[in-house]
């Protein structure tokens, strides 16, 4: 958005970009061998339900419009303390969790829902637990950029870990540069 | 008022001076020049010392405001009242006002126009980040301002700044509309000339102000780091503390991804994109020299 376009107080809707999920893979290979942390096997879409815009205003029609399949019973659609829609999908193969959280993506984008999107969230757990604690990778879809979010508590962050967690995937990821933008979500339901 | 444990620091009474002289110096360079020009002098002056005055009278209540910050009693903040309370007695000083600011950047200020009006105040981010050995570290640096009487002499030393702001403004009107009808003889045009010269004059004179303005709030940082330090007896806490703010870890938010006002972080494309601007002159030692400071004293103190 240009200078013309902040004058005149002009916003344009950004389409989410969806490809750099696919570096995702070898991220978590690196997060493996790094600092032995592997997928929980969940993740999550989270989006802003809206009023209006769409005919889609349901869950039904949501889940209906992601078309999952039913049987397996791995995505389930839940609403946050704050109003935001969660699609949480749960796939032990995380190859297979990165494609489905990326059809989701381009599902709600072609039916016109992009603008709502607000971002996709990975879950990563030690290997062996303890360990140093579970990390959420953060992907803002608006930025086509990864933050590490690893709460402590329900308003503590293990901010020492997210910044390692940023040196290792520096070169496999695109994170997000500006430290400001890595905003928490606290009580998230991706674990 | 009366006399605090925090030392004097004497490289900052110096440092003070000599600012203070070179500020005095230039208030001539100007009042004199402007005196050769025939400009209205009393109006400028007037106009400049109202601002300032009201500055140094009101800093507490400016420096609350642009920190949305609010003053709060014991039972609000429990933590924080302990904590001043506990460093005042240490220090022999009169207790601050307790203010809070709601920011999740983590921060903390102290400002007042003396000890007696003086009020203290910490983030609510910075309260959160910090453990209470920590926050205690934080809050004895900015007691030492305090007790340096640091507002006083930093508004003394930006004032200068905006005086030379306001005469190189008034200055290029004139030069603007130097010909003021009539004639144009040879004397208009020396003064056209002359109050372009006062403009130029006065632009550098901000520059060598606000630069030693700078380098003095540097400096005193420094000084305060030193006294904050040594009244709590751990360089090495306000170190760590310094660390966790200062760092790459003061900038991660707390506010919620999904509660950001800013709509750049959701719907739009930033408004204006693009790095912030570095600062040039910084108001803040660099952290390596802090840390490089804090770490010498502690060596001092416990080696």
């Amino acid at each position: 958005m240009g200078l013309r376009d902040a004058l005149f107080g002009r916003t344009k809707q950004v389409a989410p970009n969806l490809d750099n999920l696919f570096a995702l893979p070898t991220a978590a290979l690196t997060l493996e061998s790094e600092l032995d942390l592997v997928s929980s096997g969940q993740a999550g879409l989270c989006f802003k339900g809206g009023s209006g815009e769409s005919t889609i205003t349901t869950d039904d029609d949501i889940m209906q419009l992601l078309n999952f399949d039913e049987t397996t019973n791995k995505v389930t659609l839940t609403t946050d303390d704050l109003g935001f829609e969660w699609l949480v999908v749960t796939d032990p193969d995380f190859e297979a969790l990165v494609t489905r959280v990326h059809a989701a993506n381009t599902s709600m984008v072609e039916h016109g829902l992009g603008p709502r999107l607000l971002c996709a969230v990975f879950g990563f757990v030690p290997k062996t637990p303890p360990g140093e604690g579970s990390v959420r990778m953060v992907y803002l879809l608006k930025q086509g950029t990864f933050y590490p979010f690893a709460p402590t508590g329900s308003s503590q962050r293990n901010n020492e870990l997210e910044l390692r967690v940023k040196s290792f995937l520096g070169t496999d990821l695109p994170i997000e540069k500006d430290l400001s933008r890595w905003m928490a979500l606290w009580n998230l339901p991706v674990k | 008022m009366a006399k605090t444990k925090i030392d004097t620091d004497h490289k900052l009474n110096v440092r003070m001076f000599i600012t203070g002289a070179a500020l005095v110096a230039l208030y001539a360079i100007i009042v004199s020049v402007m005196l050769s020009l025939g400009v209205s002098t009393v109006l400028v002056i007037v106009i400049a010392a109202a601002l300032i005055f009201s500055q140094y009278y009101f800093s507490d209540k400016i420096a609350m405001f642009s920190m949305q910050a609010h003053e709060v009693t014991p039972q609000q903040e429990p933590r924080l009242h302990e904590i001043v309370d506990r460093l005042c007695l240490l220090a022999d000083m009169k207790k601050p006002r307790v203010g809070i600011s709601e920011l999740d950047m983590p921060n903390a200020f102290a400002t007042g126009r003396s000890p007696n009006h003086a009020v203290i105040c910490a983030t609510r981010g910075l309260m959160q980040r910090l453990n209470d050995e920590e926050l205690e570290a934080v809050l004895a640096h900015e007691l030492s301002h305090v007790a340096h009487r640091d507002v006083a002499i930093m508004t003394i030393a930006s004032g200068v700044g905006m005086l030379a702001g306001l005469v190189s403004r008034i200055a290029m009107f004139g030069a603007m509309f130097g010909g003021r009808g009539g004639g144009r003889g040879r004397g208009d045009q020396n003064i056209v000339l002359l109050e372009m010269v006062t403009m130029l004059v006065s632009i550098v004179i901000y520059v060598i102000a606000y630069l030693l303005t700078m380098a003095l709030s540097r400096y005193r940082e420094l000084a305060a780091d030193r006294s904050g330090a040594i009244l709590i007896g751990k360089p090495s806490v306000l170190a760590a503390a310094l660390v966790h703010i200062t760092g790459d870890i003061g900038k991660i938010p707390r506010t919620d991804l999904r509660k950001s006002e800013g709509m750049n972080a959701f719907f739009f494309a930033p408004a204006l994109a693009g790095g912030t601007a570095a600062t040039l002159f910084s108001s803040h030692p660099s952290l390596e020299k802090r840390l490089d400071q804090l770490n010498k004293l502690e060596k001092e103190l416990n080696g």
